[in-house]
């Protein structure tokens, strides 16, 4: 059962930890404010709840497993408020620049 | 082992990358994010280190609230006017023998802890039946060493005079967004239920009063700054006995260790500070519940403290 279970982990913490390679890439490689946001967001939410599931099915007792969750949720939702001000601070300052241009077509920021 | 020491390295590097990028970077807002980063991959130093109560306290309050108090001293001044991007080489020769001097101390210093019997662990652990509390580190810090702390609590208290000196700009809070205003309904309970949890972990577990207070602050924070909380100013009479709270409880049990055997309250202490073993128990938990709370409110207000009109 718990051989089972353990191997059963592995995929879910690999596919974690590719959603958190790929988030970081993105963060690293893509144009604009909003692009870097939606890769990121990526990490937080599934790359960490896949995580946490993997290790979940590997925890021994209950009390881990509620922890660990309840650190996703916390996370998950900090995640999507600081990203939604971040965004909004970005189109606020775009709207400040240059209100013609489309998202996007503005100079790149240099990254941070 | 090899996974072990692969990630240590790393977090060593990154370390030291990242302050040098702190020191670097051309914007001081990216130096702020970059300093917040590096305190909380010093927090995870420090827990890869076996001391999770300096990572505590460096993700809470080196990390976070520090955090919290540059970006907003950032908001109140602004960027600083482009200069020169290097210090010129007769600042830095100084600087670079300073440097030196200094690193050759800490040496010397730490040099014998890695080469001779370790005793201090040993005795900590040897009065701990007596301290009160069941965490050694809460020991040292509120009974054998109290005298440390609450020489602590007075320099958090002349910091936030300090700056009661300066008048402050005023800081203008954005009105809030809906999200953010939902979110923190939500996080400021829980940070005042997981801070009450850090205090009353101290006793047998990492936690304590500076942690603790650092969670509440950041609650207070959030709350100020969606106008969910009223302007938190030094004319109100609360505002400062919480400030003067934590500082005073430890004085008092000060003093009547002191003078109470003369006096007759000799179960309440022995000497300076130094408490009964059948009362260490509650009265470090006095302690430290005024401490949080003092040290919560002096944090707050040096985060988003309103600045007070000059009299004429």
């Amino acid at each position: 059962m718990s051989d089972w279970l353990h191997a059963l982990s592995w995929p879910l913490l690999l596919g974690g930890a590719f959603f958190f390679v790929a988030g970081t890439v993105g963060l690293l490689r893509f144009p604009d404010v909003y692009a870097r946001l939606h890769a990121v967001t990526k990490a937080d939410t599934l790359g960490l709840g896949l995580v946490v599931l993997g290790l979940c099915l590997r925890a021994d007792a209950w009390q881990p497993v509620l922890m660990m969750l309840l650190i996703w949720v916390l996370v998950m939702a900090s995640g999507a408020t600081a990203c939604q001000l971040l965004a909004r601070y970005a189109r606020e300052d775009e709207q400040e620049a240059g209100a013609d241009q489309p998202p996007g077509t503005r100079e790149r920021r240099p990254p941070v | 082992m090899v996974a072990d020491g692969l990630f240590d390295g790393a977090l060593g590097v990154l370390l030291l990358t990242l302050a040098t990028a702190v020191l670097h970077a051309r914007q001081l807002y990216t130096s702020v994010v970059l300093l917040i980063a590096f305190g909380l991959l010093l927090a995870l130093t420090w827990a890869r280190l076996g001391a999770p109560d300096l990572a505590l306290a460096e993700a809470a309050i080196g990390a976070g609230l520090t955090g919290a108090l540059l970006l907003s001293a950032l908001a109140r001044c602004g960027e600083a006017p482009p200069g020169p991007s290097r210090a010129p080489p007769l600042r830095v020769l100084p600087a670079t023998l300073l440097a030196l001097l200094v690193g050759i101390v800490l040496l010397r210093a730490l040099w014998p802890l890695a080469e001779g019997p370790v005793l201090l662990p040993a005795l900590a652990l040897g009065q701990l039946p007596a301290a009160g509390v069941d965490h050694p580190v809460t020991a040292v810090l509120l009974n054998y060493r109290a005298w440390d702390t609450l020489l602590e609590l007075v320099v958090l208290m002349l910091a936030l005079l300090g700056v009661r000196q300066l008048h402050s700009a005023k800081q203008v809070i954005p009105p809030p967004w809906p999200l953010l205003l939902a979110w923190t309904r939500m996080l400021a309970p829980l940070a005042l239920l997981v801070g009450g949890y850090v205090l009353w972990r101290g006793a047998f577990a990492p936690g304590g009063a500076f942690q603790a207070g650092a969670l509440l602050a950041a609650g207070a924070v959030i709350l100020r700054l969606n106008h969910l909380l009223p302007p938190v100013r030094w004319d109100n009479g609360l505002v400062r006995l919480l400030v003067v709270l934590g500082l005073g409880v430890f004085l008092a049990v000060g003093v009547v260790g002191l003078v109470g055997p003369g006096l007759g309250f000799g179960p309440v202490g022995t000497a300076w500070l130094a408490y009964p073993p059948a009362l260490a128990g509650p009265l470090i938990l006095t302690i430290e519940a005024a401490a949080t709370l003092s040290i919560a409110t002096t944090l707050t207000l040096l985060v988003v403290g309103e600045p007070e009109e000059l009299r004429a």
